[in-house]
């Protein structure tokens, strides 16, 4: 067939007894942007890494230009012109960007000069992109670090692009600024693979769009003759409901007050700067900003896991501040943070999810030994609460995908019975079904009068389901808003901090409530 | 004595029995560069001391001794990749295992010698003559310090110039930056296409092949004396900890051997010094010798906790996948 920059045909990997690719198909033409559509765990990523010469294909058939490759390493798939940029960046960190690019570069000399710095700059202007090539990775902000991603495979020639979630961690503008860059490099003839959740993403930028499910090739459809709908449907394989609910409930009075925050990071420079907020019991605040900008210090200052400079907290007219985690904890305060790799906090991974609900429970038990029977109850019926989707309640945590240990550490937390939950990105990289499984979750516990605060990092989701937002930027509250009131370009440039509407109304300054606690302690005193 | 020579022979023992640390250390870096943590430092020097002294001893040449003593070093390292790369071992437990391999084979091979048979330096007058101090022209002329520093064998100056050059190597070619991304990121040097096994291949064994050196120094320094304690007695440990101290700078683990061979060498020199100068030094002599002993290991906890507190983003020169096996396909 004419005109497809690759082919493969009835690919099939299998690790150990777990077929992550069977028998599957997919094409892309030069010149056109392919969406890549699948659940978590529906091997897209695996697919891709065949391409990329990461993995090597059990069976099945790879065409480049119409001509049978076989692609050994990621070297081989550097000569056939494939570029991946993958979901985790894979550059050096102590380099520049440079040197990230020139150690790929063959024929570069023996000695290094100075020079490399001027090429790398010629050619990164050559291809339209702004970026200083002295600059040392860990200086760089990760719309930074994709773009470098993207300029060292243009670098190497490459004529075939993967991009692994490129838009996960960018905010609304930088995903703008991306997607012209797509469309540039698809208009030279480039032909590019994109993998996305978003599903308003996929209609946006791609021309055809490839769905996969449960590692198996569903079809390939024309964008334009298609539906966010009729997509989700083929990716689930059942129908479901695309709308996030935001029930209506009774507020108390705050249950968590925060006035005045100032918090340092771990380099000890301000992470959170004078930052005042409250959640009412029934509400969900959610909080919006650029990755970094404090919100793990925030959540972490709150659950007493990080000393604070200043300012006050208070739960229920008590001051929290200063008090071990364990009080915190058993005030009712929760916190679950999943961060970017989503096993570094809250769950031993080598344990099993018995075990790691007993981490939060063991101090009930009576007897020195553990109370490994009631582990395992709780274990069952989070599993069957949320449709945790594993072997047994004795797999440990890492064996399982993605979406299913999100679900158990939530499930954990709420199994405590807490009145205040602190979630910092609950579905980052979850898929749809998995992220509205969450959803409700939440839902469901502010309708039992909980105050949540989410952390998160898709703006649609946080304007349907948060009732207000408070936006962050470099530590800096920026102002809150009504979820439903505002828009997400509103939201965008508050993040970048080109708009501040932190004293928008004078008289009502933002992040303080009318019928706060403070109030007592002060008349107390007075 | 006079008592300026009492200087100029402290000074000059510091660099002559401190210099098979730098060998240690740097082909310690060489490795640990490549994102391996090779702990078996101590067995390769002592393989390579071994081999390298009685091939030097029977062929009677300094030369082959050398090339004996970094081949079996190189060897030792080759043993050590085929663990961890390719079967990917775990690096520590491999590492350790190498020393007390490492060690076997030197008692094995020491004892069986032992004897009526043993070569000795005195029969082989080419290595004995090959390892005697060379004097550098004018620099040597300097009072003092001239003897002390620039009067040494040759193999001195080649630690000296092995740790420079692969100075130059890791800091300034594209090899070296091919190198320095595998120990940082094998994952990223993989995915432009540089050959991660190869290159760890490849400088496993260099590094270890300038231990195997260190070791044959050693040997020589104790002019091939075989009996119950290893030659090269802890110096391999004592390595492991000075490429922390160099930061996993070649030059700079100079400057750390220097650093450290100082304390070192009061050991052996602290008496001679305070009968010199009984006014000032006096009072090394009435440190317990029991001290003196404990001083290496001392100081090398005292460095460990400096460099630790020293660490700041960026100017560490340690490689961030050290002791980690790269493996392709990993999920």
């Amino acid at each position: 067939m004419a005109g497809y920059a690759i082919e493969m045909h009835g690919i099939t990997k299998t690790f150990g007894s777990v077929v992550a690719n069977k028998g599957v198909d997919l094409n892309v033409k030069s010149g056109e942007i392919l969406a890549l559509l699948g659940e978590n765990g529906s091997g897209k990523t695996t697919l891709m890494n065949m391409l990329s010469g990461i993995y090597k294909p059990d069976s099945g058939s790879i065409y480049i230009n119409g001509e049978a490759v076989s692609i050994d390493s990621p070297e081989d798939a550097k000569r056939l012109g494939i570029g991946m940029v993958h979901q985790h960046f894979k550059l050096v960190d102590v380099f520049s960007a440079a040197d990230n690019i020139w150690m790929g570069k063959e024929k570069s000399g023996l000695v290094l000069k100075k020079k490399r710095y001027d090429e790398i700059k010629d050619i990164t202007k050559r291809f339209g992109f702004d970026l200083d090539p002295t600059k040392k990775v860990y200086n760089m902000s990760v719309s930074e670090k994709q773009t470098l991603e993207i300029v060292k495979v243009l670098y190497y020639g490459a004529k075939i692009i993967i991009l692994d979630e490129p838009t996960a961690v960018l905010t609304v503008q930088e995903i703008e600024k991306l997607f012209n860059v797509l469309r540039a490099m698809k208009a030279e003839g480039h032909a590019i693979i994109i993998i996305t959740h978003k599903l308003n993403e996929v209609m946006e930028i791609s021309d055809r769009v490839a769905i996969m499910r449960k590692g198996e090739y569903i079809t390939t459809v024309n964008t334009s003759e298609t539906s966010e709908q009729a997509l989700t449907e083929w990716m689930v394989g059942h129908k479901v409901n695309l709308n996030i609910d935001r029930p209506v409930v009774e507020k108390t009075r705050p249950l968590l007050e925060v006035r005045n925050l100032t918090i340092n990071n771990d380099e000890g420079a301000t992470a959170i700067d004078n930052v005042s907020f409250y959640i009412r019991g029934g509400e969900i605040l959610g909080v919006a900003g650029i990755a970094g900008c404090g919100q793990k210090e925030l959540c972490e200052a709150i659950a007493g896991l990080r000393p604070i400079v200043s300012g006050q907290m208070i739960h229920k007219g008590d001051n929290i501040v200063g008090l071990p985690p364990k009080t915190i904890l058993e005030k009712g305060i929760s916190m679950s943070f999943i961060p970017e790799d989503r096993l570094g906090m809250g769950l031993a991974p080598s344990m099993s999810i018995t075990d790691n609900m007993l981490l939060k429970n063991y101090r009930m038990g009576k007897s020195p030994l553990i109370d490994r029977k009631r582990g395992r109850k709780d274990a069952l019926q989070v599993i069957e609460d949320l449709s945790v989707v594993t072997p047994s309640t004795e797999t440990p945590v890492r064996r399982l995908s993605g979406g299913n240990v999100q679900k158990v550490l939530l499930g954990r937390e709420i199994k405590a019975g807490p009145n205040v939950i602190i979630t910092a990105y609950p579905v980052r990289g979850l898929d749809i079904n998995s992220s509205y499984t969450i959803y409700n979750i939440l839902n469901k516990q502010k309708l039992d009068g909980v105050g949540v605060l989410f952390v998160g990092e898709d703006l649609d989701v946080m304007m349907a389901l948060c009732d207000k937002i408070l936006v962050l930027c470099h530590g800096k509250v920026m102002g809150v808003v009504h979820a439903h009131k505002t828009t997400k370009e509103e939201l965008g440039l508050m993040m970048t901090g080109s708009l501040d509407l932190s004293e928008k109304y004078a008289d009502k300054p933002a992040g303080l409530a009318k019928d706060t606690f403070f109030e007592d302690e002060n008349k107390k005193e007075g | 004595m006079d008592k300026l020579g009492v200087i100029t022979a402290f000074i000059h023992s510091i660099v002559a029995i401190n210099i098979p640390l730098l060998y240690g250390t740097v082909g310690e870096i060489v490795v640990e560069k490549s994102g391996s943590l090779n702990l078996g430092v101590e067995g390769t020097m002592a393989v390579g001391a071994i081999f390298g002294y009685i091939c030097g001893c029977l062929a009677n040449s300094l030369g082959v001794g050398i090339l004996a003593a970094f081949l079996t070093g190189a060897l030792c390292g080759l043993l050590f990749a085929l663990l961890t790369v390719t079967l990917q071992a775990n690096q520590n437990i491999t590492g350790l295992t190498l020393t007390t391999f490492g060690l076997g084979i030197y008692f094995f091979v020491g004892n069986s010698l032992k004897g009526p048979d043993w070569p000795t330096l005195n029969n082989a007058v080419n290595v004995k003559n090959g390892f005697a101090d060379l004097s550098i022209p004018l620099l040597s002329k300097i009072p003092v310090i001239g003897k002390g520093l620039f009067s040494h064998n040759i193999l001195v100056y080649l630690g000296i110039i092995i740790a420079v050059a692969l100075w130059w190597y890791l800091k300034h070619t594209t090899l070296g930056l091919k190198l320095r991304s595998v120990g940082e990121n094998p994952a990223a040097a993989d995915s432009v296409g540089i050959n991660v096994k190869l290159m760890k291949y490849v400088h496993i064994c260099l590094g270890s092949g300038i231990m195997g050196l260190g070791g044959y120094y050693m040997a020589l320094l104790m002019s091939g004396s075989f009996n119950s304690a290893c030659w090269i007695n802890g110096y391999g440990w004592i390595a492991v900890a000075l490429v922390i101290f160099a930061n996993w700078n070649p030059s700079l683990a100079i400057a750390g051997t220097f650093v450290f061979g100082f304390f070192n060498t009061l050991r052996v020199s602290g008496s001679s010094l305070a009968k010199a100068f009984p006014a000032l030094l006096g009072w090394l002599d009435k440190i317990p010798v029991q001290l003196y002993q404990a001083l290496p290991f001392i100081i090398t906890a005292i460095v460990l906790v400096v460099t630790s507190i020293r660490n700041k983003r960026g100017s560490s020169g340690l490689p961030a996948a050290l002791g980690t096996n790269y493996y392709r396909e990993d999920r």
